[in-house]
């Protein structure tokens, strides 16, 4: 199936998310949409499924115009959609959520759930999927659910299938599985739109790339065109992929977790005795694929969620602190979502940058607060952290992702810390802020702060970290050096330690390390497998 | 360049030890058992009186057959049963500690004989009919388990019913209403669902078209139902009380055979339409919410709108039909206030009925079933306190009758297990 959109346009208020973009799908192909957090590449997908209408646009199947109101039409033209944020309900089984929506019946509108289990075993097998019909979704790993969303389109004969930023919950051994998959399916003759910001993915797996700038078509690439001209492409100017630093200069060690742990609701252990030491001036990452503990090890810190164990911060006790206490001793802390935690979107930037220092002597003045002050301080910050803002009295809400994190992290370096914690510091944020921010954060340690991050983005780890610990399942696998392979952290972040890990790498490289090793790999690396000279 | 291979084919990695995740053990169960037991060995045995006999009649007086009353010695009864109620509190103990669960039907076994105990206690020296207690616990069930299913319809695919009071009370109107005008109690059956429809359609009016706050909305609507109802009261149905309030009752009717069954016939099958409606409703709505096409999608719509129209199932659709059917569903319980039980419609005569409905929706955890069997615990509790009342017993009345509403609060406060309701409940759904 050939699938054309021409001249898409979609609006949202002011801001134009898709500007007469123009794409073409040829069948059995891997279509790439490369491009930042922010471009309109999701909106364009969301178009292309009938979740959003186009302000004006037209959509070919094999040439002919389609009408897409909605995404019932959309899976009746044979497009299947796996989205970012999954689309599961998590109570139902896997058979009941293949199902849904166009389910078989037994007449009097009984479900036939016998049918459904044949079909997920059928898929499943077709495609090695080993998923058992019967297991509740929110049992599985997200790995697993992954690979439902895709027997769901599958099930439904989708001829195109659309993956919004599939690996963005993987670790890069399921990357690497998912990739495999991909190819099997292109194989099998249907058509993939994968959209991702990953320039390393892109060049393993695509057979065209279309780079999407600011809700425009900003050209073609080749998959063998260097990564640098990608991220050139994207960005729209030429962008440091490394942040340059010097090795760190460890001091004494200012933070001794020991046998921290964070219960659940449910009474599961979500931190299972995990114990570091973080000295002045380095960077520890905490890495781990999203959800195996690390964003509550960083609210434990702040004291945001109870927990049990030890955490002495220079000579003071921790465990059993109010966030107040916490951050009164020097605790600068970005958590993981923004628009949430770390700001308040209708106040504004002024107001934001003082979000938890209106205590503080600079912003008082007398019962209430000292406005000019505030008001000099932020345009001090303004300045120093290059946010891009129609000035100090523009609502928090209405600055870009990046601008937004660099308020939060602006605030919270603007006063003398004693340790620095982040939590996904440059989720969804634009590549020149993230360079901004890596150097921040860097000049921060060099500072003789201890810092630490937490971050399911690998390239994030390898860019910032002098040391790594990686967290599966609650616990620390390993404390490894901050240069470890990504080959080596993905299969710690499955829970396989350290040596086992490092043999397993060098035995099974991943298609991504092959092709940064040797480019010409990528063309070689197709779906038969074998032996490249 | 020495050799590289390709990709090898995905291979799941040797399953590393699962960090042990141990639940924090639950010594609620065991505690409270324990208790009751204490309180059922201790108080109503060695503190009921010696010698008192406690006498259940279990035939009503107009039975053809009369069955013998059940008498047993105060005292020794409750020992018995208090020994044997710290029994399974130790077993209880004992798999705690080998972190297993109770099963629940020892349980529900251990909350009868408790409550018998307390009877057999309550009663010592005295004489009450068991019959008459359970029949009036399922009457007073009625229009809570109707009330619920509106709920558990309307709650299963994503609204928060809180107008099922004004529901229970536009239906009560109704159904007097139009069985006094046209002297047939069917036609106010017809006329209750009909009402509630009505007061559904504006529920869902403003809670799926304008995604209004539901809470809001809800108590909104039950002012609205109770300052309505009560104007047509004093203007209209009062002055002409004779020709618009003077509703038939409903007759009961027996079915063949299933009424001869000792104690438990005459009190289920010796019902009028709406309690025989009842039992259908709960089969229904069990399967149809479980088993079925439309069910499935309910479910979906309630707990994951997105991925519900990301599959092409209209969800505003789902929810505005799922809300009038809901909202009809309890204004056919309402119905039953009426016609069915007390006969003339009073102001605000659903008096709280609604909320303890809802709760009743909790406390079964959203399931039709649960939600009966919620209803017949309030029920019971309800007619207990009266029947205690009327017996006299140690306890103050004004206890008893405080009862269903503790158990309410328990029940919302969730202290009754882990209670989950349907993910994306109460949350509008607005289109990207």
């Amino acid at each position: 199936m050939k699938l054309e959109l021409r001249g898409i346009t979609k609006r949202f208020g002011p801001l134009v998310a898709n500007d007469r973009i123009d794409l073409v799908v040829e069948p059995g192909q891997i279509h790439a949409l490369l491009g930042e957090n922010g471009a309109g590449k999701s909106t364009l997908m969301n178009v292309l499924f009938g979740l959003y209408e186009p302000d004006s646009g037209q959509i070919l199947i094999d040439d002919k115009p389609a009408k897409i109101k909605g995404p019932a039409d959309a899976l009746e033209a044979g497009i299947g959609m796996v989205h970012q944020h999954f689309m599961l309900v998590p109570v139902f089984t896997v058979a009941e959520s293949v199902m849904l929506g166009h389910e078989s019946t037994r007449g009097a509108g009984l479900l036939d759930l016998d049918a459904a289990r044949r079909q997920v075993r059928e898929l499943s097998a077709r495609f090695g999927f080993d998923v058992e019909p019967d297991a509740v979704i929110e049992d599985l790993p997200v790995g697993v659910q992954q690979r439902v969303e895709i027997i769901k389109a599958m099930a439904r004969d989708a001829k195109v299938l659309i993956l919004d930023e599939p690996t963005a919950v993987l670790t890069p051994q399921e990357t690497d599985e998912l990739i495999e998959i991909m190819r099997q399916l292109r194989a099998a003759g249907t058509s993939i739109v994968f959209i991702t910001h990953k320039l390393r993915e892109v060049k393993a797996v695509a057979d065209v790339i279309t780079v999407i700038r600011r809700g425009r078509v900003v050209g073609q690439a080749d998959p063998g065109a260097p990564e640098s001209e990608l991220a050139a492409m994207m960005v729209g100017r030429s962008v440091m992929l490394q942040v340059d630093k010097a090795p760190a200069q460890p001091g004494e060690v200012a933070l001794f977790v020991r046998d921290l742990v964070v219960t659940d609701r449910t009474g599961a252990r979500v931190v299972d005795h995990v114990s570091f030491d973080l000295a002045r001036g380095e960077i520890l990452a905490i890495a781990g694929v999203q959800g195996n503990g690390q964003s509550e090890l960083a609210e434990a810190i702040l004291a945001l969620v109870p927990a049990t164990g030890s955490m002495v911060l220079e000579g003071r006790e921790l465990v059993g602190s109010s966030v107040r206490e916490v951050l009164d001793h020097g605790v600068g802390f970005v958590p993981e979502d923004r628009s949430h935690d770390g700001l308040v979107g209708e106040f504004t930037v002024a107001e934001n940058l003082v979000l938890d220092l209106f205590a503080d002597a600079r912003f008082r003045g007398g019962l209430g607060m000292d406005l000019a002050a505030i008001k000099s301080n932020a345009e001090a910050r303004i300045a120093e952290f290059d946010i891009r803002t129609r000035g100090p009295e523009q609502p928090a809400e209405r600055l870009s992702g990046g601008n937004q994190q660099k308020v939060v992290v602006a605030r919270e370096m603007s006063r003398p810390l004693r340790l620095f914690v982040a939590s996904q510091p440059t989720r969804g944020v634009d590549v020149g802020s993230i360079e901004f921010l890596h150097r921040r954060i860097v000049a921060e340690r060099d500072n003789g702060t201890p810092v630490l991050i937490v971050s399911t983005e690998l390239d994030e780890v390898s860019a910032l970290a002098d040391r790594v610990a990686v967290m599966f399942r609650g616990r620390i696998v390993g404390i490894v050096p901050g240069d470890t392979p990504r080959d080596v952290l993905g299969l710690m972040m499955a829970g396989v330690p350290y040596e086992e890990a490092q043999r397993h790498a060098a035995e099974h490289p991943t298609t991504e390390t092959l092709i940064e090793q040797d480019p010409s790999a990528a063309a070689a690396a197709g779906p038969e497998e074998g032996e490249v000279p | 360049m020495s050799t590289v291979t390709a990709t090898p084919p995905a291979q799941p990695l040797a399953a590393p030890e699962r960090g042990v995740v141990a639940p924090k053990v639950s010594w609620r169960v065991p505690g409270i058992t324990a208790a009751a037991g204490l309180l059922a060995l201790l108080a109503f045995g060695v503190g009921a009186p010696s010698g008192a006999h406690s006498r259940f009649d279990l035939s009503f007086r107009t039975d053809a057959v009369q069955l013998s009353p059940l008498v047993v010695p105060s005292q020794v009864t409750n020992i018995v049963i208090g020994v044997v109620c710290l029994l399974i509190a130790a077993f209880t103990v004992a798999q705690t500690v080998r972190r297993r669960r109770t099963p629940m039907w020892l349980l529900a076994g251990f909350g009868l004989l408790w409550v018998f105990a307390f009877l057999v206690w309550a009663v010592a020296g005295k004489q009450t009919s068991l019959v008459d207690l359970l029949q009036g616990s399922l009457l007073l069930a009625v229009p809570l388990a109707f009330g619920a299913f509106g709920g558990v319809l309307c709650e299963r695919s994503g609204v928060v019913n809180i107008a099922i009071e004004g529901q229970l009370l536009v239906g009560a109107f109704a159904a007097a209403v139009v069985a006094s005008v046209t002297h047939n109690v069917y036609a106010g059956l017809l006329a209750a669902p009909v009402a509630g429809y009505l007061l559904g359609l504006l529920l869902a009016l403003f809670t799926v078209r304008y995604a209004v706050n539901q809470i809001i909305v809800g108590v909104v609507l039950n002012v609205l139902a109770v300052g309505l109802t009560s104007f047509l009261f004093s203007a209209v149905l009062k002055p002409n009380s004779a020709r618009l309030n003077t509703p038939p009752l409903m007759q009961p009717i027996a079915i063949p055979l299933l009424e001869k069954i000792p104690v438990l016939g005459p009190v289920l099958f010796r019902q009028t339409v709406i309690v025989y409606a009842l039992y259908i409703a709960v089969a229904v709505l069990t399967i149809g919410l479980f088993r079925t096409r439309w069910g499935l999608r309910v479910r979906a719509v309630g707990e994951h709108p997105e991925a519900a129209d990301t599959v092409g199932i209209p969800v505003n659709k789902v929810r505005w039909r799922n809300v009038v059917m809901g909202s009809a569903t309890a204004g056919f319980g309402g119905a039953f206030l009426t016609i069915g039980y007390i006969g003339q419609f009073g102001q605000e005569m659903s008096g709280g009925r609604g909320y303890i409905a809802l709760a009743a929706m909790i406390l079964g955890r959203w399931t039709p079933f649960g939600s009966l069997g919620a209803a017949l615990l309030f029920g019971f509790a309800t007619k207990l306190a009266s029947v205690l009342s009327v017996v006299g017993t140690p306890v103050p009345s004004q206890f008893m009758l405080m009862l269903p509403y503790v158990l309410t609060v328990l029940a919302v406060a969730g202290f009754v297990g882990r209670v989950r309701g349907p993910a994306a409940d109460g949350v509008p759904y607005v289109k990207g």
